[in-house]
């Protein structure tokens, strides 16, 4: 695939369906104000996915409905990471923690892209990222120095979802082109980063970063291999459009 | 959305005890009432007054969040982006008016905590029309567009109340509910002429509806006693039926309007211009409010594991002194 496209939907795909995973606290949150911070993060996710389609769309690909809400799953290219049912507030909250301390990283990188409707997207974006870290940080400081059950919890949440995190940075074949036309820094440098910035959070709690060189990334998301959970979330999201793919809803 | 005066009425036993208020305080109580003036938190009231207020508020608080239920399925299943980011940015305010109305109806003494437990203990009460179910997508515009629009008929009307944190929270609600009825009838508009299946589907969904809407503003005041003192200390500021006959008469031509119909044939407006209907069923009414309807046993389910499950998290926000055990680096 074209560098620009394979960068595109990776980054696209990804917002969309963390996007809606976080839609799905509505009226299931620790407190009302969680519901409500998962809600804004979805929206702001949302967002970002539609602007990425826009440019998909503007580069030659379907309209932004129809890649979103036609697809199925082995035509995403999301990480398994952002798939995940949101399980409990543990996961859905070091999830967020996770992924969102590497998107800023990304996004950051991705405003100087040499692709300069991307740096202008990803300008905005990065802007509004910078929230959902502070929130990610707030909270995973706040439980994880709270209780021994907060903190266990949380500890176990992390392990769980290290491996999976660690598929966010799996590259595909147009790595090397990506980075050498300078649409972006590339994974590995990204990893890097995201691994100072995430330590430097976890050293402020009671939680233990393992040794990442011994976790084995969970991937295959780039290459449209995805769990068992994607293609029922797709489906749902596509219950009532594909109802009459024609009709202005 | 999404409170309604339908589980406002005053328990008919409440009514006693006014005979132990000190006469003088209750006089001057009413008297800055009768000039228009708020009652503050601190301000002396009749403990009937703080208890019906209690009540009222934390009804109206629980109506938000469980009416955020039957609408938030719908976010996962919204067709097309522009209807998923306005459907949650929709459902997301109606659970930011629950906030308010919390923190309203604690200036009067009860924890949103107890709230909440009383809520999933089946001790205290929401708007009824949500035990009833959502199955499609038009059915979520139905509550956006309709439901909402008979909550901000009586929401303008207790806006101008004499409790000054709830009218405070009730101009703020109100505000962005003004922008739920835009989006419920746009959405509803779009479903009522667009394709054969939008608009049969859209039919249908109000066809399930209208019973339920009608039910709304609650039982007719002819058979709802007990709402006189309620009037004079302004906690309810319209009758049910009033309420009921503004919503008919701005919305029943809008509904016809786009093509729609609704299932009563005794709906029509008489030459007093007062709008005539068949008498909805108040025994299921009854009979669904008290815990027997269709979705009542699911919505407090759902309520109850996000209670269960988020436990843990204000167990140790609650801790204080665990706080920051180790040096920030």
């Amino acid at each position: 695939m074209n560098p620009t496209l394979d960068l595109l939907y990776r980054l696209a795909d990804d917002q969309l369906i963390l996007g809606h995973r976080n839609s799905e606290w509505n009226g299931l949150g620790p407190i009302l104000e969680e519901d409500i911070a998962f809600s804004s993060m979805a929206q702001d996710k949302l967002g970002h996915s539609l602007q990425l389609y826009t440019l998909l769309h503007e580069l030659g690909e379907a309209e932004p409905d129809t890649v979103a809400f036609t697809r199925n799953a082995p035509q995403f290219h999301c990480c398994q990471l952002t798939e995940l049912p949101i399980g409990e507030y543990d996961f859905s909250l070091i999830r967020h923690f996770l992924f969102d301390h590497a998107e800023l990283l990304r996004f950051e990188a991705l405003a100087d892209s040499s692709y300069e409707p991307l740096a202008l997207v990803a300008r905005k974006i990065k802007g509004e990222l910078k929230y959902h870290v502070l929130h990610a940080n707030t909270w995973v400081k706040r439980l994880g120095t709270a209780t021994e059950e907060a903190i266990e919890r949380m500890q176990a949440a992390l392990e769980f979802t290290l491996p999976y995190a660690l598929g966010i940075f799996e590259t595909t074949d147009a790595e090397p082109e990506i980075i050498s036309s300078g649409l972006f820094i590339g994974e590995k440098e990204l990893q890097t980063r995201w691994e100072a910035s995430v330590s430097k959070v976890l050293a402020q709690t009671a939680l233990t970063l393992p040794d990442l060189r011994t976790l084995t990334p969970v991937a295959g998301g780039r290459h449209g291999q995805h769990t068992e959970h994607l293609q029922p979330l797709l489906d749902e999201m596509a219950e009532v459009f594909r109802l009459d793919p024609t009709a202005d809803w | 959305m999404y409170g309604s005066a339908s589980t406002h009425d005053i328990p008919a036993k409440a009514t006693t005890g006014l005979e132990n208020e000190d006469p003088i305080l209750l006089a001057e109580f009413e008297a800055r009432i009768a000039r228009g003036e708020k009652i503050e938190p601190t301000d002396w009231m009749p403990q009937l007054y703080r208890k019906q207020l209690t009540r009222m508020i934390e009804q109206h608080a629980h109506s938000e969040i469980i009416g955020s239920l039957p609408e938030g399925t719908w976010i996962t299943r919204a067709p097309g982006f522009r209807r998923k980011m306005a459907q949650m940015a929709k459902v997301q305010d109606e659970v930011g008016h629950a906030q308010l109305l919390y923190s309203a109806a604690e200036t009067l003494g009860k924890t949103r905590e107890q709230m909440l437990s009383d809520l999933v203990n089946g001790k205290s009460k929401y708007s009824n029309v949500f035990n009833y179910p959502t199955p499609t997508w038009a059915d979520s515009n139905v509550i956006s567009w309709l439901i909402d629009a008979g909550a901000i008929v009586n929401q303008l009307a207790n806006a101008k109340g004499s409790y000054g944190p709830y009218c405070r929270a009730l101009d703020r609600i109100c505000a962005e509910e003004a922008f739920h009825l835009k989006y419920g009838h746009d959405a509803v508009v779009h479903m009522a002429t667009g394709t054969p299946i939008q608009r049969k589907m859209m039919q249908e969904a109000l066809n399930r509806w209208w019973p339920a809407i009608m039910t709304f503003f609650g039982p007719s005041d002819k058979m709802s006693t007990h709402t006189e003192i309620l009037m004079r200390w302004k906690v309810k500021m319209a009758t049910n039926d009033a309420c009921r006959q503004q919503f008919l008469d701005m919305y029943v031509p809008k509904i016809w309007e786009i093509g729609l119909t609704l299932p009563d044939a005794n709906l029509r407006k008489n030459e007093d211009g007062v709008w005539e209907f068949s008498e909805p069923d108040w025994e299921d009414f009854k009979r669904v409010i008290n815990g027997d309807g269709p979705c009542n046993a699911e919505r407090i389910a759902v309520r109850r594991a996000a209670e269960e499950n988020g436990a843990w998290v204000r167990r140790a926000m609650q801790q204080p002194q665990a706080r920051y055990v180790r040096p920030l680096a």
